[in-house]
């Protein structure tokens, strides 16, 4: 149980590192191998605790995340990236080291945040909550400071991984109808934005947002 | 059963319209299914009327008079919101605005939303509430960008992001609440139903709950549109297509409110403490506040009333943060009046911006002798929004203005505040609109006037007189609320 609890601490712990790393990585390919190696980390991490827990509708939501954040938005994200022919990523508003001490205190406060429901939780995944939330908060973190349409995407999904890590950190994964919903919002949302990087680049020949500036309270 | 009629037959017309959406007879078969939904949406009305609150479906599915009466208030909202945009998307699509696979989108994707709403209304699991409202949420997205134009696509897309982030939060406090659920309530599916909830909020940590509120205020206060989460708001409303400005602002502002309001309830049970109330009211009093005095700076008609949106569903969280009988009946009565009367102005506004050519507001002018039914209609619509009597908002208004005096003295100069200069500004900006003589650059159109009429009506007979039905429906919802 206890070996158990362990692998589940060390992969929340590299689950917090890939947030970190997609925090700061510039390069478009690196942040989706970043993002695909989270939701790997994701996916088992699930399955551990569905293993342990005993808690079987939990291989269902891990065998979803491995499908769909590991392989397929990853995969669609890469035919995007070659059809629209994207080099490189520009610079982020905030630079590196700044964004990594935001990046801590938000871990930090995130911990602190949660420390009412880990007193109150009897399950062994309790100390990974702060951890999740910390993801969210990241993904959050990642999508204001970069200026780039896929990279503020990839910021979104990494959001989404950790409220899926939160669901099974917390509760032992929400209701299944709940995942299988959320699951197909996400993969709706995965079209969408799909359709949207191609009307971006038709309307501002280049995928920065920072152009989008037009829509302003005018004096 | 009447349930799987309401929710299938905008999904039905949903797929339909994606196969035939840009033919001549499409609008109509629009026009046709949202009738159909809004006929089971009353037919329910009766049911909860008569019988008192429905669960069924497995529990999946729980209706009672607070959602029922939203559940009415959409449906016939995307009727008359159908029946306008047939003549207003038919000049758009005239005018090469929008092409082909446009029409057929912006059909589909229009029942998809109000399926959307009403699943969210009628839904017993707090799960699938989320879930209905990112659906909402996505399927107005690409409509929003339907011109394609650039600005409306940097409309969308900050749409899409800051929605989705808001969501996103509303997500982790629903996990929260399912977490303190499920010590009550033991795990599964079971612990995330309004009617299992609201039996046991009372046991429900209080400090876990208080924690998924700010989460929950934070994620659905977004898309209700409260300052400091507005942004989205007024771009998605003045670059999007005129009937879909309309239901965001009438329709989908209302539900994430109702969505919000559920949440506060069960808060309130589990602290014991009105601190949910309290955070209600701040984000509502910002709401009216900073939205009344963007009011006086706006240039463009559509963004100016998507701004008056922001004020009034910040008139209706105070009132719901505010609690008691008058303010929650008031908040109740100021959705209904205000979903009506907002949309009709976007309907106006619309064919306003359509014999001009543009949405600047001045380059609009000479309406009343242009075309007497818009010009009135929006005079009339403008009225009633300022909260003029003897429209219906006037009696909602001074309801919660009368709770707020009684229950938080200290704060009603700030609402009366608000409440003036948005009067101010909305008359500043509209009487030159409508008055005078017909600018060279106005063309005539065929506008659609029955939505107009009916919504502008039924606003004016709710303010002289209140249906025993409609008091009976507020004041069980009043207690629901409490």
């Amino acid at each position: 149980m206890n070996i158990v609890a362990q692998i589940n601490s060390i992969l929340a712990a590299l689950i917090l590192l890939t947030a970190f790393g997609l925090l700061v990585q510039r390069r478009i390919y690196g942040l989706l191998h970043l993002f695909a190696w989270q939701g790997l980390f994701l996916s088992i991490s699930t399955a551990v605790v569905g293993f342990v827990a005993g808690a079987h509708h939990l291989y269902i939501s891990s065998v979803l995340t491995l499908a769909l954040k590991v392989i397929l938005l990853p995969y669609i994200l890469h035919l995007l990236i070659l059809r629209l022919q994207i080099r490189k990523e520009i610079d982020a508003v905030v630079n590196i080291p700044t964004t990594m001490l935001i990046g801590i205190a938000i871990v930090i406060f995130s911990y602190y945040l949660t420390a009412p429901v880990r007193e109150l939780s009897t399950l062994m995944t309790r100390s990974t909550l702060a951890v999740a939330l910390a993801t969210v908060m990241l993904g959050l973190l990642m999508m204001i400071t970069r200026r780039h349409a896929v990279t503020q995407i990839i910021g979104f999904l990494a959001m989404e991984n950790g409220l899926f890590f939160a669901a099974t950190s917390a509760t032992y994964g929400m209701p299944l109808v709940v995942e299988l919903g959320v699951a197909l919002d996400i993969l709706i949302a995965a079209f969408i934005f799909g359709i949207f990087f191609f009307q971006i680049r038709t309307a501002f020949d280049s995928l920065d947002v920072d152009q989008m500036a037009r829509l302003k309270e005018e004096d | 059963m009447i349930l799987l009629i309401l929710l299938g037959i905008s999904l039905f017309s949903a797929i339909i319209l994606a196969f035939i959406g840009d033919r001549k007879y499409a609008p109509e078969i629009n026009i046709f299914g949202s009738a159909a939904t809004f006929a089971a949406g009353v037919a329910l009305a009766l049911e909860v009327h008569f019988h008192g609150p429905i669960v069924a479906g497995g529990k999946f599915f729980f209706v009672d008079a607070f959602s029922v009466y939203l559940a009415v208030l959409t449906s016939f909202v995307s009727m008359t919101t159908a029946i306008f945009s047939r003549r207003y998307m038919r000049w758009e699509r005239k005018h090469g605005r929008v092409g082909h696979w446009g029409m057929r989108f912006y059909h589909a994707m229009f029942q998809l939303f109000i399926f959307a709403m009403l699943l969210a209304l009628l839904t017993n699991n707090v799960g699938v509430l989320w879930i209905a409202m990112e659906l909402a949420t996505l399927s107005t997205v690409l409509l929003v960008s339907l011109y394609r134009t650039p600005s409306a696509i940097e409309a969308a897309w900050k749409y899409f992001i800051l929605c989705g982030v808001g969501i996103a939060l509303a997500l982790f406090g629903t996990v929260l609440l399912y977490f303190a659920a499920e010590k009550v309530l033991g795990e599964g599916g079971e612990a995330l139903l309004w009617t299992n909830l609201n039996e046991v909020s009372g046991k429900l940590e209080p400090t876990v709950l208080s924690l998924a509120f700010v989460f929950l205020m934070v994620g659905y206060g977004t898309k209700v549109g409260l300052v400091p989460l507005h942004n989205w708001l007024p771009d998605a409303h003045s670059e999007g297509p005129t009937p879909i400005s309309a239901v965001l602002s009438g329709l989908l502002l209302n539900i994430a409110l109702y969505a919000l309001v559920r949440c506060k309830v069960l808060v309130d049970g589990a602290t014991h403490s009105h601190k949910a109330g309290y955070i209600m009211m701040g984000f509502g009093l910002l709401s009216i506040l900073v939205a009344a005095f963007s009011l006086l700076r706006q240039k463009d008609i559509k963004r100016m009333f998507a701004y008056s949106s922001i004020e009034h569903m910040g008139i209706a969280t105070f009132a719901f943060g505010l609690g008691g009988p008058i303010a929650t009946f008031g908040a109740l009565l100021h959705m209904l009046v205000h979903s009506l009367t907002k949309s009709s102005i976007f309907f106006t506004a619309g064919h306003a911006s359509q014999m001009h050519g543009t949405q600047e507001m001045d380059k609009i002018g000479g309406l009343i002798r242009g075309n007497p039914l818009v010009g009135w209609g929006l005079v009339a619509g403008v009225m009633a929004i300022v909260g003029m009597p003897p429209f219906g908002v006037f009696t909602s208004e001074f309801l919660i203005l009368t709770a707020a005096m009684k229950d938080a003295p200290f704060l009603a100069p700030f609402l009366l505040l608000g409440l003036g200069v948005a009067f101010a500004a909305l008359f500043r900006r509209v009487q030159p609109m409508i008055a005078g003589e017909v600018p060279e650059s106005q063309s005539p159109i065929k506008a659609a006037h029955i939505p107009v009429i009916l919504h502008m009506a039924l606003v004016f007979v709710i303010g002289l007189y209140m249906p025993d039905f409609l008091a009976k429906w507020f004041n069980t919802a009043v207690e629901l609320l409490k």
